[in-house]
């Protein structure tokens, strides 16, 4: 502790991760915009529509969260809900 | 001399791995290093010269064995479980003990003997070959944990041989013939060899088996356990059961299964584990559709997944090997001082994710196309929101947690040299596969004609991914590691039909007490009267009623009433 504070990985300071935030949301609006430019080719009607996949891609990662944090209540258990000794011959 | 080199090819080349197993025990350093390197090669030479068809057959009691068939199909099976081999060899051969790297070896042996496997007989021999030896691997973790779970593993995976042996002998009796080939799961003989297959790909409802062991490997085994076992069951039902309509939905069940168990999951290689049953549940929906086109897509996508699969176990082994932690929440910050372990880490989750330029994008967007042509909407958008799934739990995820997250203060140095090669040689090959998807396609089972790279395809996936991206840092709250396992099916036999055991023992003990108890008080008893009745022992203060010396008086008079008695009844 009694070394002088290096300064962090860069890649790991505020001021890096902010501009990442905000490249990351510039490709967000791009890809969705791109469509205006590039067809894609919807199978069953209603995935070729605009920003289908952008949208399908966010809500389904949100049900998935969300159900997995309701069945988490029901199945998570200690770490050592099998290795209590009572399982050891 | 033709004629000599064609019997050389002939050598079914499972036995070039088989025999490179028995001889790293005994071999020492370099010699060791270079039997482990040169084995995986030669076999993969001879899988290389193994002809289209039925090579021969010899008579073993009444049946025709094939020990060697080729095909597309096999031949890629073949070789990348040869590759996985060579490469797992490299990466595990200065870490790994001796027996370790033996029994991966024999394990893969099983892997390329199945592959090549022109019978039933010699399919379900080599099915327990792997069995046996993967069993060895996961006890190589030397830990208690690992030697229960190597336990439970066993059983479940010699149940699942009995099953598909119930099954093959079934269809030899009903059909006469021993011959792998296409069948669909219509009486019971076909439903047993459909089962016993089924366990080995994890499927429901015994899905459990593969995430309770293959995380209590050691670092370098479970690099091993990701590849062969449930992509020989791939391959397996490639063979066996091609448009099973029954496999669309276990499939189905698989990929979401493994999604959201990986995402409450906190030991780092338990989230590859589940996304292998989410990977490998692609491959089976695939099979279940049963077209050319999702033939080809299940095996490419089986080919591209070992190498990103065994990707990412390398980069958790090291982590694992490193730190010696196995928890999300105990590591984090890593990619300071393990760059590379990083990067390769981070192209493997990419891979698995099937981001553009990877091999997983060449190889799964087949089974989605697959699953269009067949105007299977349901099937396709649950497969899209998968690929979505998949970006979560294991893309982001993974490299996230392991990796960036927060600095957990840990500095361990980078991978071993050898462990870093074999890092780079599959991140090389992801990219390839990637970039350039015709090197694999050529070898495909049916002719091609997909175009991987349209712009609106790369355009819908990018939307998907990146907005799941986005999902993934928005919802990072609710993502929170707790130090938990997640209850699984195996629940039923590991905790209730444990209890139900004690319950059922004590009963029977109690039962048996009584019953004792009981006879003991009866002998007792019996004994008892006996003594007092005929017992003469000289040191019974008084002997037995009829053992007694009676005056001569009391003696005559039991007679007269005795006659009197008998004289009565003879009147009467």
């Amino acid at each position: 502790m009694n070394e002088p504070q290096r300064p962090d990985h860069w890649l790991a300071l505020p001021a890096t991760i902010k501009l990442l935030w905000r490249i990351f949301i510039v490709v967000l609006v791009v890809l969705v915009l791109a469509q205006a430019f590039i067809y894609i080719k919807g199978y069953f009607g209603v995935d070729g529509w605009f920003g289908f996949g952008a949208v399908f891609g966010f809500l389904s990662c949100l049900a998935m969260v969300l159900v997995a944090k309701v069945l988490g209540y029901v199945l998570k258990r200690p770490e050592d809900y099998y290795d209590d000794g009572k399982s050891d011959v | 001399m033709t004629m000599g080199k064609a019997m050389f090819e002939l050598i079914p080349p499972a036995i070039f791995m088989i025999v490179g197993a028995l001889l790293i025990g005994p071999a020492r350093g370099h010699l060791r290093t270079a039997i482990l390197l040169a084995a995986p090669l030669v076999t993969l030479w001879f899988i290389w010269h193994v002809p289209n068809g039925v090579a021969y057959d010899i008579g073993f009691l009444d049946y025709r064995i094939e020990p060697l068939e080729g095909s597309e199909v096999r031949r890629l099976f073949a070789t990348i479980f040869a590759l996985m081999a060579f490469v797992g060899g490299l990466y595990a051969f200065r870490q790994a003990k001796w027996y370790e790297l033996s029994s991966a070896y024999a394990y893969a042996a099983g892997a390329i003997g199945v592959s090549f496997a022109g019978d039933l007989i010699t399919l379900f021999l080599y099915w327990e070959l792997m069995a046996l030896f993967s069993t060895v691997v996961v006890w190589c973790g030397g830990t208690p944990q690992a030697r229960r779970a190597g336990i439970r593993y066993a059983i479940m995976h010699l149940l699942g041989g009995v099953i598909l042996k119930v099954g093959i002998e079934g269809v030899i009796v009903h059909t006469g013939s021993i011959d792998v080939r296409p069948m669909l799961a219509h009486n019971f003989d076909s439903w047993m060899i459909l089962t016993g297959i089924l366990i080995n790909a994890a499927a429901p409802p015994v899905s459990a088996w593969l995430a309770d062991s293959y995380p209590t490997s050691s670092a370098t085994g479970s690099v091993f356990l990701s590849a062969f076992t449930t992509k020989t069951a791939i391959l397996a039902l490639i063979l066996l059961f091609p448009g099973e309509p029954v496999l669309i939905g276990i499939g189905l069940f698989m990929v979401m299964y493994g999604i959201i168990y990986a995402l409450l999951e906190n030991d780092i290689r338990r989230i590859l584990a589940y996304s292998i049953v989410n990977q490998v549940g692609f491959m089976v929906c695939a099979i279940g559709i049963g077209t050319h086109m999702a033939l080809n897509g299940a095996a490419a996508h089986a080919f591209a997944h070992i190498i990103y699969k065994a990707l990412l176990f390398m980069s958790a082994g090291v982590v694992v090997y490193r730190t010696g932690f196995n928890r999300c929440t105990e590591v984090g910050g890593l990619f300071r001082t393990m760059p590379l372990t990083a990067i390769c880490g981070i192209i493997g989750a990419l891979s698995i994710s099937g981001f553009p330029l990877t091999s997983g994008f060449t190889t799964k967007t087949m089974i989605s196309q697959a699953a269009a042509d067949e105007s299977l909407v349901v099937v396709y958008m649950l497969l899209a929101a998968a690929s979505a799934g998949v970006f979560l739990h294991a893309g982001i995820k993974f490299p996230w947690f392991v990796f960036f997250q927060r600095d957990s203060g840990l500095r361990p140095k980078d991978a071993p040299w050898n462990m870093g090669a074999a890092m780079v040689i599959f991140s090389v090959l992801c990219i390839v596969l990637g970039v350039a998807p015709d090197l694999l396609y050529r070898f495909l089972p049916y002719p091609v004609e997909y175009q991987a790279y349209t712009p609106g395809k790369v355009l819908f996936y990018l939307q998907l991914l990146m907005f799941s991206g986005l999902a993934f840092f928005l919802l990072l709250p609710l993502m929170k590691r707790t130090e938990t396992i997640s209850l699984d099916t195996d629940w039923l036999w590991r905790v209730l039909l444990f209890k139900l055991t004690v319950r059922g023992y004590r009963l029977a003990t109690a039962a048996g007490n009584a019953v004792s108890v009981a006879t003991s008080t009866a002998l007792l008893q019996l004994r008892n009267m006996a003594q007092r009745y005929l017992g003469s022992s000289s040191r019974q203060p008084r002997p037995g009623v009829f053992t007694r010396a009676w005056p001569i008086g009391v003696t005559a008079m039991w007679i007269a009433v005795l006659l009197t008695a008998y004289i009565l009844v003879y009147y009467f």
